[in-house]
Parts: C-alpha cells; structure tokens; sequence
C-alpha cells in the first residue's frame, strides 16, 4: 500500500486529535493549530484525490487488524477525495473571513473553545464523506450536530441562544429517525457495512421479503437527513440559525454542514440502498415535491425579509431545495447536478455571508435593509463580491450558479412525468432569486439620497468608507471565493466528469 | 455494680448524647450546618400582572396576531395535523414493526457470521475475556473513539453555554450556591466519608477489570463521576477545588483523549497496512492481558468521569 493511501486516515485523526488540543490551548494558539490542520489536511486531500484518479479505482482502508464485517473500515473513491478536499478549502476560506467578528464577539476565555468545535466538526464531515459503514456514519453525525450546536451558540445573545434550542430540537430529531432507519435496516439485513448491505438488500427487493420494512427504513433516514440538512418543510431552524451566529458559524453552517448530511443521504442511495431500490420507491417523489416546493417558498419568504442575513440564510432554503430536486429525478444526471450544486450553493454561499459582514461593517455594523444603502460605495470589495455572489445564485452564465442550473434543465429533460414540473420550479425559482438578489444589489449601488443623511433619526451618519486593507484576511477571503466561483463556472467540464466518474465509483 | 460518674464526665459520654438525641432536647443542625433558609417564592399582584402582560404583549409584537394571515391559519390546521400525523407515524411504524422478523428468532438475518466470529473467536483474537468489550474496543474501536469525542464535545458545549469567566460573576455563583445545598451536613459528611473511598474503588475496579467481566470505561468512569459529585456535595468547592478544577479535567480529557487516539492510530496503521502489532494480547483472564484494551478503558473511564463531574459543576455553580 502506497503511503498516500493512509492520509484520510491521518487527516480524520489528526483533526479528533486537534479538538482536544485546543482545548488546552489559549485562543491564539488555538487558531494558529486550526489553521494548520484544515490547510494540512487539504493538502493531504489533494495527493489522495491525484492518487485515486492515477489509479483508476476506489480503494478500502482497514481500521484495526480486522477485515471488513468485524471491524470498521473506511473507503477513499474520487468523490470522497475531491469533497474532502473542496471542504477543507471553503472551511479555510470561511474561518479566514470571520476572525474580526470572532474576537468581537466570542468572550475572550472561550475563544478556543471555538476552534476545538471546527476542529471537531471538520473531523466529523472528513468521518461522513469516507465512512463506508453506516454506524460510524450515525456516530460522527452526532459529533457533527453537536458541534454545528456550539457554533451557534457561541455568540452568546438571546437570540442565538434561541436558535441554538431551535437547532438542537430539529437536528436531534433527525438524528434519532436516522438512527430509526438504521435499525430496521439492520433487523432486515444483519449487516452495518454499506457494501454488504447492499447485497442482502438486493437480495430481499428480488424476492419482495421484508419490503415494508425496507421502505419505511429508506423513509425515515431519508426524512431524518432532510430534516438535518433543512428540506422545506423542516427548514424552521434554519433562518435564526445563520443569521445570528457569529460569521464563520453562518458561513460554515451554509455551505458545509447541511451538505456534509445530503452527501451522507448520496452515499446511502448508491452505496447502501442500491439506486435501482430507490428509484423504485417512492420516496425520491416525495423529495421531488419537498424539493420543489422548497425551491418556491424559501425565495417568497427570501422577498419578505428585511435583514440581509436573514434573507441569503432563507436563500439556503431555496438552493437546498434545488438539491433535492435533482435528487429526485433519480436519474443519474440528477444526482450530477446535485452534487454540482452541492459545491456551487457552498462556494456561493459562503461568499455572500462573508460579503454581507463586509458590507454590514461598512454600514455601522448593521445588516437591516435600510442601513446598506450604498454600502457597495463603501466598501468596494465586498460590494464586488456580494454582486458576483448575487449573479451566480441567480444563474448568470460564467459564473457557478449556471452550470448547476444549467445541469438542472438537462438533467430533466426526456424524463417523462418530471420534466414539465422541473422546468417551470426552475423558471419562477430563478425569476424570485433575480427579485430579492437584484433587489439589493441595487440597493447597496444606490447612493444615500444627500438631504436624509443629515436629519435621519438616531444614526445620523452610521456609513463609513471601508479601505481594502483594512481587513486584510477578510479581503483575501473574499477573492479567492470570488476566484472559486469563477473556477466552478468557466472550468466546469472537468468537474462535472469528476463528479460523474466519482459516482461510478460509487457502484 | 454501677458507679456514679461526676456530672461533667457524664456530659462527654456518647450514652447521653444519645439520650439528648433521643429527647429532641438538641438539635444536631444547629451551629453545624451552614445553610440560607429558601425564601418562599413570592410575587407582588403588580408584578404578576405586568409579567403576565408583558408575555402576551410580547407574543402579539412577533407573530403579530392580529395582521398574521399565516399564523391564523396555522393555528387553525395545526391540531389536526398534529393528530394526523402521530396517528399516520404510529400506523406506519406498527406496519413496519410487525414485518421485522421476530425478535430472538435463531433463523433471523441479524444472525449472521459477524455474531459469530464475534462469539466463537472474540476470545482468541482480542484477548478480552467479556466480547462486549472485545467488540467496542478492538473489532469497532473507530466508532469507540468518535463516541468518547461525543463526550468531550458535549462538555465544551456546556462549558461554552454555563461557563462564567468573570471574577465577580463567580463570587455570585458561590454565594447563590449556598442557597440551595446546605454546608456541612453532619449527617452527609459522615455517609460520604465512609461510602466515597469504596465508590471510587469500585469505579476503578469496574474500569481496570472491564475486559475480564462485566465492566469497562463507560460504566467505571460514571460510578466514579458519581462518587465525586458525592464528595462535593459533602464537603464543598473549597475541598474538590484542591485537587479537581477546570484545568486539571482539561488537561485529563486531553491527555486520555490523545492516547486513545495515538493507541488506536497505532493499531489502524498496522492494521491497514499489514503490519503485525507488536502489542501481544496475553494469556486471557490476566489483568494485563487483551492487548490495547486496557489502556483503552482507562482513557474512556477518565474521560467519563470527568465529563460527569464537570456537568454537575456547571449546571450547579457554573465554574470551578
């Protein structure tokens, strides 16, 4: 074995080492190790992801001196490689573009209290996209929700207290019908590992034993990881959740933690359930719908909003549901698009959570609708960046947020009963993301009328010019977030074949 | 043959402190026990009134019932949904129960050759007399692992949600804690002076010996934890502080934390590579013996503990 096949391994156990490091550590020291962890293991990520494409074929990797059944293993394909890899990035970027409100806003004694949760939570995500067996998936599942739950709550306000309770009441839930489902699956096929799984199912959907418990298995772990990952109708949580927290939390909240489940849910149609089982189901059609309706009715209360944090976070909902619609086409080409929009919705998202902290600094610190006017003026940077953000949730072409959509369109075409239903959901999503994004844009380019400034009640002048280097991080943050989004949409044909030889690997 | 003792002797003798007892004529509490009487919960009618007030104002200022079309509606349909619901889940779930295959059936998929090699070769290959702990800690030691994190994690999260670093928010915290627990309770301190050494022994016996019988870290660490919240509870902060406070358990978890993922990074590397393991398993029944299992236990055991005591601590006086 070639040492490089260790480092998903090393990069799981080096970041559950980590946590408890910082724990020890003072806050400085503490971000110093977090840092050098997630760049490591992105590097380490990347020779893993050059390995696998060179060699051609996924590979497992024993955990113990036992084999398969009896011991646990993990399992390193092209996809897993490349997600880990694009997660460390956004991680990175996010924990770069949020030091200044960390230190404003967390108490000095239980700023690395902070990090042993990112440290945790990273390691989480890395156990989720390699395990290949479902217990140890349902173990760092609760690692993940608890530490998603201390990053909340960390900012330390009613408000986020309330989120937090919020949080932990959905996302427990979701764990616990996840943990429902496994057992049943259990019960009916005597196996944990996903690969056995897979052949004990397909054996009892041949001969139709034990099909109501296999449904109502696939049911509740699909429910329960919608509910983990915001679907429509559970979405709830989600609003206070990241638009309270402190930035980083937000932004890693957005584009890592919710897709760190979806990508679980994947992995549980390809790998555990068998797709040809799911697609039979129908519990794919009832994701379409959810999926659908999310796409609406996350836009609609988008429009309604008048935070600007409060409106990208109910954006989430809408794109979240673009997620679930590709799912639910059960087609291959859904599952693509997905998992295109899985990296497109992160690296946007992330992007206009760091932005709207930037335009909110320049704002006097507020992110109520009133208060941006002109901010793009005065802080140019963000500015830019809060339009690109903008532009490619909506689906400009060049940037990310046109390929998905445009993956989305193709994907739906020829299939017979969806087609119609996807194209029209995508036509008035688009049109209401063009609303509420477009909205502010214009807002934040439109200079504060000159007689109101001066008599305005309270704040009279809360604006202030926000230099370039000011925040040196956060501006860097902010490019390379800009640079990825523009990766994603003039370079897609790479990724997109990645993706597709990554889900063949899945077989 | 009885003799008359001097009044004064008399006095020091355990027979008439007994008698005084007896009597009623001595409360022991009194000058003993260091304790706040409760004041009775008691609320002005104002208060009340504008507590109730505020709380319906409160509710009408979010949901703004009066203009909330949305919310209106909800709270028509909600109920019958909610009843719906559970009866379509519980219909569900019985349908799905009563098409698993019976419980204890020796033909069941669930007996398969994973129970079996578990059984018939746990002993030989893990060294570990009790399977349970074989299993958890050598066949599925990852998931092991990712579980003792749990632990840590929920304790930052406490400690992020209750934690108070002020200096005066915790003098606070010490003279609110005397509100609720009586000092020096004669009667608990007793108890606990007798009944402490053996619980912490018994801890550290279910931890050391959890690979030879029923046992292990997660049942030795929270006997030990509850000892500790026995003796805090008899003696106080003052007491616990001298040798348990929020540094110490840091540097524990950190330090049982780290070994166990060391350990186990040992055995995964070997593992995965192919590489024979130089930790030899013992003859089984020894104390040392069951290879890493041992050391294993402790860390777990160490970590529990701490993570019970620590969340006793925050919920009661929130730092120490």
């Amino acid at each position: 074995m070639e040492f490089v096949q260790n480092f998903p391994f090393l990069s799981i156990i080096l970041s559950l080492f980590a946590g408890p490091l910082c724990s020890v550590l003072n806050g400085k020291w503490a971000r110093r190790v977090n840092t050098a962890v997630i760049s490591i293991i992105g590097i380490m990520s990347t020779l893993v992801l050059g390995n696998v494409i060179s060699a051609g074929r996924p590979y497992v990797y024993l955990m113990g001196h036992f084999p398969a059944p009896w011991g646990n293993e993990i399992r390193v394909g092209i996809l897993e490689a490349f997600m880990a890899c694009f997660f460390c990035v956004i991680m990175l970027l996010c924990m770069l573009g949020g030091i200044r409100e960390r230190e404003a806003q967390i108490e000095e004694g239980k700023q690395n209290l902070y990090y042993v949760m990112v440290n945790l939570l990273l390691c989480s995500l890395l156990a989720l996209i390699y395990t290949n067996d479902l217990f140890t998936a349902y173990v760092f599942v609760e690692i993940n929700t608890i530490s998603a739950c201390g990053l909340i709550m960390i900012r330390q306000t009613g408000r986020t207290f309330e989120a937090a309770a919020r949080y932990m009441i959905m996302s427990l839930l979701g764990s616990g019908l996840l943990l429902l489902g496994i057992c049943h699956l259990y019960a009916v096929t005597g196996h944990l590992l996903m690969s056995n799984i897979r052949q004990q199912v397909q054996l009892i959907a041949a001969t139709g034993q034990y099909h109501i418990s296999l449904m109502v298995a696939l049911g509740l772990m699909s429910v329960g990881l919608a509910i983990k990952s915001a679907l429509y109708p559970f979405h709830a949580w989600l609003p206070d959740a990241y638009g309270y927290s402190t930035l980083s939390s937000s932004a890693i909240l957005s584009s890592l933690v919710s897709k760190g489940y979806i990508f679980l849910l994947i992995k549980i149609f390809y790998r555990v359930v068998g797709f040809e089982v799911v697609r039979e189901s129908r519990v794919v059609n009832v994701l379409f719908v959810f999926g659908i309706a999310g796409m609406i009715m996350g836009s609609v209360s988008a429009i309604g909003e008048g935070n600007l944090r409060r409106m990208i976070a109910y954006s989430s909902v809408a794109q979240i549901g673009y997620i679930y619609m590709g799912l639910g086409l059960a087609t291959e080409a859904g599952s693509i698009a997905s998992l295109y929009h899985v990296l497109s919705h992160g690296a946007t998202k992330s992007l206009l959570f760091v932005a709207a902290a930037g335009l909110a600094d320049a704002s006097g610190g507020s992110d109520r609708y009133g208060d941006i006017t002109g901010a793009g003026f005065r802080n140019r940077l963000a500015g830019v960046a809060f339009t690109v953000g903008s532009l490619s949730m909506v689906g400009m072409p060049v940037f990310s947020g046109f390929i998905s959509k445009l993956l989305f369109a193709q994907a739906a075409v020829g299939h017979t009963h969806k087609m119609l239903p996807t194209v029209i959901a995508l036509a008035i999503s688009t049109v209401l993301n063009a609303v509420y994004f477009m909205k502010t844009v214009i807002r934040i380019y439109t200079r504060k009328p000159m007689g109101l400034s001066g008599m305005g009640s309270g704040g009279a002048e809360t604006g202030r010019v926000v230099s370039l280097s000011e925040q040196p991080a956060k501006s860097a943050a902010l490019v390379c977030f800009i640079l990825l989004n523009l990766i994603l949409g003039l370079n897609s044909d790479p990724i997109v074949r990645l993706i597709q030889s990554g889900i063949e690997m899945f077989e | 043959m009885s003799r008359k003792v001097p009044e004064e002797t008399y006095r020091k003798t355990f027979s008439y402190r007994f008698r005084q007892w007896l009597d009623g004529t001595k409360d022991p509490f009194l000058n003993q026990v260091e304790m706040k009487k409760q004041k009775p919960f008691a609320e002005s009618e104002e208060a009340r009134k504008r507590r109730e007030q505020d709380s319906k104002a409160l509710e009408a200022k979010v949901y703004d019932l009066e203009h909330n079309f949305e919310m209106r509606i909800f709270n028509r349909i909600y109920r019958v949904f909610c009843i719906l619901f559970c009866i379509f889940l519980v219909v569900m779930l019985l349908a799905a129960v009563s098409d698993l295959p019976p419980f204890g059936h020796a033909e069941n998929p669930a007996n398969n050759e994973v129970a079996q090699r578990y059984i018939e070769k746990g002993l030989e290959e893990t060294g570990a007399v009790n399977i349970v702990t074989g299993m958890i800690l050598d066949y599925r030691a990852f998931d092991t692992l990712g579980e003792s994190h749990v632990l840590f994690i929920a304790t930052c999260t406490v400690l992020i949600l209750l934690r108070r670093d002020g200096k005066k928010e915790q003098e606070e915290g010490q003279d609110n804690d005397r509100l609720y627990e009586p000092k020096n309770d004669v009667i608990l301190q007793t108890v606990a002076r007798v009944l402490v050494p053996p619980i912490l022994l018994f801890g550290i016996y279910i931890i050391l010996a959890g690979h030879l019988g029923p046992g292990g870290g997660f049942s030795g660490g929270a006997v030990i934890g509850a000892g500790l919240i026995l003796y805090l509870n008899a003696f106080g902060f003052a007491k616990t502080e001298r040798f348990f406070t929020a540094k110490t358990y840091r540097r524990m978890s950190f330090c049982a934390l780290a070994c166990y993922s060391i350990a186990k990074s040992y055995s995964f590397y070997t593992g995965a590579n192919h590489i024979e393991s130089v930790v030899p398993l013992g003859t089984p029944g020894a104390i040392l013996s069951g290879g890493l299992i041992l050391v294993l236990n402790i860390c777990v055991g160490v970590v529990v503990a701490g993570t019970m005591y620590t969340f006793y601590v925050m919920f009661r006086k929130g730092g120490y």
